[in-house]
């Protein structure tokens, strides 16, 4: 029991960090432009099969740096010739418009590289266990996806809130007007901000693709997770993001481990029910199988009770 | 309004009159079906039609949530994929149990449980608008689509829930065996949801829903409830909804988790913005388009779902009205008899589009056979030309033709522009 819970919490911590790589940059998007992109979870799908490719030929260390770079400059030129010119339609345009690039993306990396995941491996240098928990060995692997993630969170939060760059990035957030008028140029450091948290996920599939299956519809599984994210923490909220992120990482690593059913538990207090009755298929659900739904029912739960999320004010 | 006020004073045969002018367009639309399978005889042409009835419902359902009241859905596809489950079940219940209940009922069926879910749905959903409810209503779709994975029982697992709807109680010596048959029914059922929404538009809470579109704030100091003219909004999507699915139902007479997964509702997304979401007629233009390039396309080339996408982002960055959007700015230009001011600058524009979307379309071809079909040899054939995916030539070719007609369209774009607003200003004038 004590090993299970401390590898579940190792796993949902390292899940839930990974998710606040992605997230981060949702939410700064998000409050800079009032757009959530649809696509973000495809610019992460991106990296990982950028991660790949470019590991087969240089190798992974490389790869590290070069596939996020690619990434962020692709996310920076959506914004400036897609979004830009979007804008003018509305809200509604530009989600629609994320949504159909979303779209895009997966049926073009579906084109290249098919519908089969790809063989993408954990580096050698990192293909050792790095320590054993009773007798659960411990990749290496995953303690390093552990700290770039973290690595990445420090420094991300130490730019924002140390720097001029990160001043600037923050008042543009809320007073775009004046900024401007103080000489920045502000279309400029969206386009940036926005290619920049495209190259945030991209780290995040370039690190996960080979602990994770790295499959043309990994950024259909993971991204509603991070919408149902940025709703529970509050929109726009990066505090809330980081909050909401370890949630569900833990939630979701825990489920995975209890096999426990509604049924087991009447079945303790000395009744049965019958299997084929519906009732019956319903509480014979384990804890197990419904842990892809838990974020969705954590979202409907949440909305009953703070409709604005855990940390949001605004709403829009 | 001077044609409701003619219409009370005038004399009861003008009345009548003013009434078939009115209501006309629904008669020719009503010839129109029942004529249809009377030109199009083909077993093909009829099974397309019977799936362009169904889209119009359900993209029709969605304009109620996106056109009329501004809420974005990414989750549409549930009711309609409810409606058809609970349609499935409950046709199999009555052939069990032998009730007298004919088919043409079954929709009714569909309705009534896109609607109760609606109601469930709505509830948690429409107290917030904006991104927020869209992130919500996908959020629940996904709930729905992942349960129906983990409920095998109701949804029945990967391969779905199968009934036969020739073992129904028959009305009028109709078994619903011949395709035929079954696209009257559906037809009936088009134009009576039609009909049904569009005087849902007329109404007073019509023009509520277009209010809370425009300004939400405002709805709230005249004292009415945003939340609340959201909810019925929602439900009543739910419940056309849930007949579209219902009908699916009945047509192929199998259900599975797809009907209610994200991909079903993209497709009508797409539908009904690529028709247009400002007018009425806008996501039945959507509809019989995108049902006719899902199957047409998808017989042409596997990867049909990219050009797909790619027409949706065309759309939302230059036609952003859609299809109906275009075709209406040009409704003044011809009543001014100015349309062919405009021939010249649309044929450069669209010439140019055609080069480069021909570049385009050879690039992505040759890629897919480069990389996934790379079993099936290196030569392939496109436009009737044989091209070979290891030569150089093709790709430059194609590069050129995609480059060359991506510099022309542009060029040619504010040329068809100006001689747009040119005409209009014109049409304006002579009015």
């Amino acid at each position: 029991m004590l090993e299970l819970t401390l590898i579940s919490t190792l796993n949902g911590v390292l899940f839930g960090m990974l998710l606040f790589l992605m997230a981060s940059g949702l939410t700064l998007i998000f409050s800079m432009m009032g757009v959530l992109n649809f696509a973000h979870a495809s610019f992460y799908m991106l990296g990982a099969f950028f991660g790949f490719q470019i590991s087969r030929y240089i190798g992974f260390w490389p790869a590290l740096v070069v596939a996020p770079l690619m990434v962020g400059v692709i996310g920076a030129l959506v914004e400036r010739y897609g979004l830009r010119n979007v804008h003018r339609h509305g809200h509604v345009a530009e989600l629609l418009f994320t949504f159909g690039l979303a779209f895009v993306i997966e049926e073009v990396v579906q084109m290249i590289w098919g519908k089969a995941p790809v063989d993408y491996r954990v580096p050698s240098l990192l293909d050792f266990t790095a320590f054993t928990v009773l007798s659960t060995n411990y990749p290496a692997y995953k303690l390093f996806m552990l700290l770039i993630s973290m690595g990445i969170f420090m420094v991300l939060l130490a730019v924002l809130t140390r720097t001029r760059i990160g001043l600037i990035i923050k008042a543009s957030l809320s007073h775009p007007n004046m900024v401007a008028m103080l000489g920045h140029n502000v279309p400029r450091v969206f386009m940036l901000v926005f290619g920049l948290g495209c190259a945030l996920a991209a780290v995040a599939g370039v690190i996960a693709g080979p602990a994770l299956v790295t499959q043309s519809n990994m950024a259909g599984l993971l991204g509603p997770i991070l919408f149902v994210i940025v709703v529970v923490g509050g929109l726009g909220s990066l505090p809330g993001a980081f909050v909401a992120s370890l949630l569900i990482g833990l939630m979701q690593t825990f489920a995975v481990s209890v096999n426990a059913s509604l049924a087991d538990l009447v079945g303790a207090l000395g009744l049965t029910l019958d299997a084929r009755s519906p009732f019956g298929e319903l509480a014979n659900v384990t804890v197990a199988q419904i842990a892809p739904v838990i974020p969705y029912l954590l979202l409907v739960l949440i909305l009953m009770l703070r409709p604005t999320g855990l940390f949001g004010t605004r709403e829009t | 309004m001077t044609e409701v006020a003619a219409t009370r004073a005038a004399t009861p045969a003008w009345s009548w009159l003013a009434a078939l002018r009115r209501h006309g367009l629904w008669l020719v639309a009503a010839l129109l079906l029942s004529g249809l399978p009377l030109v199009f005889r083909s077993g093909t042409a009829l099974t397309m039609m019977s799936l362009m009835g169904i889209m119009i419902i359900f993209s029709l359902s969605y304009n109620i949530l996106l056109g009329q009241t501004g809420l974005l859905s990414f989750g549409h596809a549930v009711y309609y994929g409810l409606g058809a489950f609970f349609v499935v079940h409950a046709m199999n219940a009555i052939i069990r149990a032998k009730l007298p209940i004919p088919l043409p009922v079954m929709p009714l069926i569909g309705g009534t449980a896109g609607l109760a879910f609606a109601v469930i749905f709505g509830s948690v959903s429409t107290r917030r608008g904006g991104t927020a409810f869209a992130m919500i209503t996908l959020g629940l779709a996904e709930l729905v689509a992942s349960s129906s994975l983990i409920l095998r029982g109701f949804f029945g697992g990967e391969e779905g829930i199968t009934t036969n709807r020739t073992r129904l109680f028959r009305l009028f010596d109709w078994n619903f065996g011949p395709q035929v048959q079954i696209y009257y029914l559906i037809a009936a059922w088009c134009l009576i949801s039609m009909i049904a929404m569009y005087a849902l538009t007329r109404t007073p809470f019509g023009r509520m829903c277009n209010a809370v579109r425009e300004n939400p704030e405002r709805i709230e100091f005249i004292g009415c409830s945003r939340t609340m003219v959201r909810f019925i909004a929602f439900c009543l999507a739910g419940f056309f909804a849930g007949i579209a699915g219902g009908l699916a139902a009945v047509n192929f007479e199998i259900v599975n988790a797809s009907y209610l997964g994200l991909q079903q509702s993209g497709i009508v997304l797409f539908a009904a913005y690529i028709g247009g979401i400002g007018h009425f007629i806008g996501p039945v233009l959507g509809a019989i388009l995108v049902t006719y390039l899902q199957i047409m396309l998808s017989d042409v080339t596997v990867i049909w779902q990219l050009y797909f996408g790619l027409m949706f982002i065309v759309v939302v960055m230059f036609a952003p009205g859609g299809l109906a959007g275009l075709l209406m700015m040009h409704v003044p230009l011809v009543r001014a008899r100015v349309l062919h001011l405009l021939m010249v600058p649309y044929a450069l524009l669209l010439a140019a589009a055609s080069i480069a979307g021909v570049g385009a379309i050879v690039i992505v071809e040759l890629t897919y056979r480069l990389t996934v079909k790379a079993t099936e040899g290196t030569v392939i054939r496109l436009f009737g030309i044989s091209l070979d995916t290891e030569s150089a030539w093709p790709w430059l070719l194609a590069a050129a033709l995609a480059a060359g007609g991506g510099f022309l369209t542009h060029a040619a774009w504010p040329l068809a522009a100006r001689a747009l607003s040119d005409a209009t200003a014109h049409a304006g004038e002579r009015s």
